[in-house]
């Protein structure tokens, strides 16, 4: 530590941490927590995924691929045959498809934000950034709390069009996968937002005059120069709103009502009320996969540009 | 630039203004509704009769939300320092000097549990503490928080890290300080900033999470948001509206808290 602390000045080695000793302690506590809590756990439930169900709950150490197989069939109770259920794919397909919807609807009123908030003068540009990051960070079990009441039947829209005359019955909005769909584009709506605006804050908008000066209109200037500029912002923001999309359960168990499941809502029945563990672990290990596969993608498609960018 | 008032004419495109202004409506009208209705004197939290504090003076009355604000309290000030303490000392592990081999590796452990959905992560740390048979009540949950605390910790502290000027510490060891020295009369004092930042995120993303503490607590280990789920089952209440309002008021003073001190001396 000594030795390396006094190494020649503007070797890069001026202070804290000197030998590779130091940097493992000083690394190991957080790096020991993830693997034991965060990553381990993650192994035993593929373990899991792979034994048999116990009978209140956990599981019977005795291997079965019947949770992967519960997934696309079901087991006939006499003769043990199995018989396609596309109900659980349903459930992955829904998942995919309302992520999917979520993430555009975020990119359409996102990227607008971020190329507004990125062309405003400093001062106003921060104030906005603030006003993007509270939500942010803010309780999502009470955001979409707050969704719920306003998509209720006796919620704020319904009474406010019965009590304008427009509508007599309220409109049926709660417990619907519109509600869920709008429920999650509510709640990472800033996870869009940040990142385009992060690239977008970047964009030389000298090519924007150029591209006005060789006679593009505004959009092509738009479509042939901002967007492509803007791509990693877009990547990034698409990839953070279909994430926690994908695997949400809080939109679509309190906005859905249990009728509209996702797969996150699948997993964690079977943890609570089903007690069926190594199938909640499997839906898990797909849940785990599709994200890791939007990931590999990520890295694939835009990593590469980025790096490419001076 | 240069252009003056024509470049920023330039810039603008029609019906960008007003989406953001719509963005802005959609993100804060929800939770408006919600504070609002919170004051309101009758049972309703869709019709407002009168402004009224009471349903507040019953939430803070009501033992069962003193309990689980007393839980998510200890939760998360426990994962908040021991996160940050951790994370405090990986960020400079892998911050400074020549990067050594495993950094990548590093990083991408230390942010995994951000790439987990959450759901996953849940389960998973349930069928671990029933695998292994710990029970040590609140602590399980305080153990949870704390790995996911810890990225939300360490990305402000080592960000800060990074843009620190190495000047000062190279200085500090030419006129013969000691590394303990340098590290606790220069580093500390410039990152401090950055370590207060990433504390302060850290403890309220313990304070808002409800899934893996719903999965991980047991009886009498409940924290306000798994309270707060508990009662919503049941239908919504003003008292709900109230104590979701002050929990709402701490996670963003504590935001507004981290993003003034983290822009700091930037």
């Amino acid at each position: 530590m000594v030795a390396g602390a006094t190494a020649v000045p503007g070797a890069g080695e001026a202070a804290l941490p000197g030998a590779t000793g130091t940097r493992l302690l000083l690394l190991g506590p957080a790096l020991g927590i993830v693997v034991l809590v965060g990553i381990l756990p993650l192994g035993i439930i593929l373990v899991y995924s792979f034994l048999t169900p116990g009978t209140f709950g956990g599981v019977v150490w005795k291997f079965s691929a019947e949770a992967y197989a519960q997934f696309l069939f079901d087991r006939d109770f006499l003769d043990d045959s199995l018989t396609f259920n596309a109900a659980y794919l349903g459930i992955f397909g829904r998942s995919l498809v309302q992520a999917g919807v979520a993430t555009a609807a975020c990119l359409l009123v996102g990227f607008p934000t971020a190329y507004f908030m990125a062309t405003r003068p400093p001062a106003t540009r921060n104030a906005w950034v603030f006003l993007i990051t509270v939500p942010f960070w803010t309780n999502l079990l009470i955001r979409t709390v707050c969704m719920l009441l306003i998509l209720r039947d006796e919620g704020l829209i319904n009474n406010a069009l019965v009590g304008a005359g427009l509508i007599s019955t309220p409109i049926v909005m709660l417990y619907t996968d519109f509600a869920i769909g709008l429920g999650l584009m509510y709640s990472y709506l800033p996870f869009m937002v940040l990142p385009l605006y992060a690239s977008l804050e970047k964009l030389d908008f000298r090519l924007v005059e150029a591209a006005y000066d060789l006679y593009a209109g505004r959009w092509r200037a738009l479509t042939r120069i901002i967007i492509p500029l803007a791509r990693p912002g877009i990547v990034a923001g698409c990839l953070l709103v279909f994430i926690p999309s994908l695997g949400a359960f809080l939109a679509p168990d309190l906005l859905g009502g249990g009728k509209h499941l996702m797969i996150g809502n699948l997993i964690q029945l079977q943890f609570a009320s089903s007690r069926n563990w190594p199938f909640g672990s499997a839906a898990a290990m797909i849940l785990l996969a599709a994200v890791l596969l939007a990931l590999m993608l990520y890295v694939r498609t835009a990593a590469p540009r980025q790096r490419a960018r001076p | 630039m240069g252009a003056g008032t024509r470049a920023l004419d330039l810039k603008r495109l029609p019906g960008f203004g007003a989406t953001a202004w719509f963005c802005l409506a959609l993100l804060y009208a929800p939770i408006a509704v919600l504070v609002v209705f919170s004051f309101n004197a009758s049972r309703s939290v869709t019709v407002w009769s009168e402004f009224s504090l009471s349903w507040y003076g019953k939430a803070i009355a009501n033992t069962g939300i003193q309990q689980a604000a007393a839980n998510s309290l200890k939760v998360a000030v426990v994962a908040m320092l021991a996160a940050t303490v951790v994370a405090t000392a990986a960020a400079l592990a892998t911050a400074r000097g020549q990067r050594f081999r495993g950094d990548a590796t590093a990083y991408l452990v230390i942010n995994l549990p951000l790439i987990v959905p959450e759901i996953v992560t849940a389960v998973a740390t349930l069928s671990f503490f029933a695998l292994i048979g710990l029970s040590l009540g609140l602590g399980n949950v305080m153990l949870a928080h704390t790995v996911f605390c810890i990225p939300f910790a360490y990305l402000p502290i080592r960000a800060r890290l990074e843009g620190m000027d190495r000047a000062l510490e190279e200085a500090a060891a030419d006129l013969y300080a000691t590394p303990w020295h340098v590290f606790r009369r220069i580093i500390l004092p410039l990152l401090a900033p950055g370590i207060v930042a990433g504390a302060m995120l850290a403890f309220i993303v313990s304070l808002d999470d409800y899934i893996i503490t719903a999965m991980v607590a047991g009886a009498g280990q409940t924290t306000l948001p798994v309270y707060i789920y508990s009662q919503i089952r049941q239908g919504v209440t003003p008292e709900i509206n109230a104590v979701s309002t002050i929990l709402l008021m701490v996670s963003i003073l504590f935001v507004s808290l981290s993003f003034v001190i983290g822009r700091k001396q930037r």
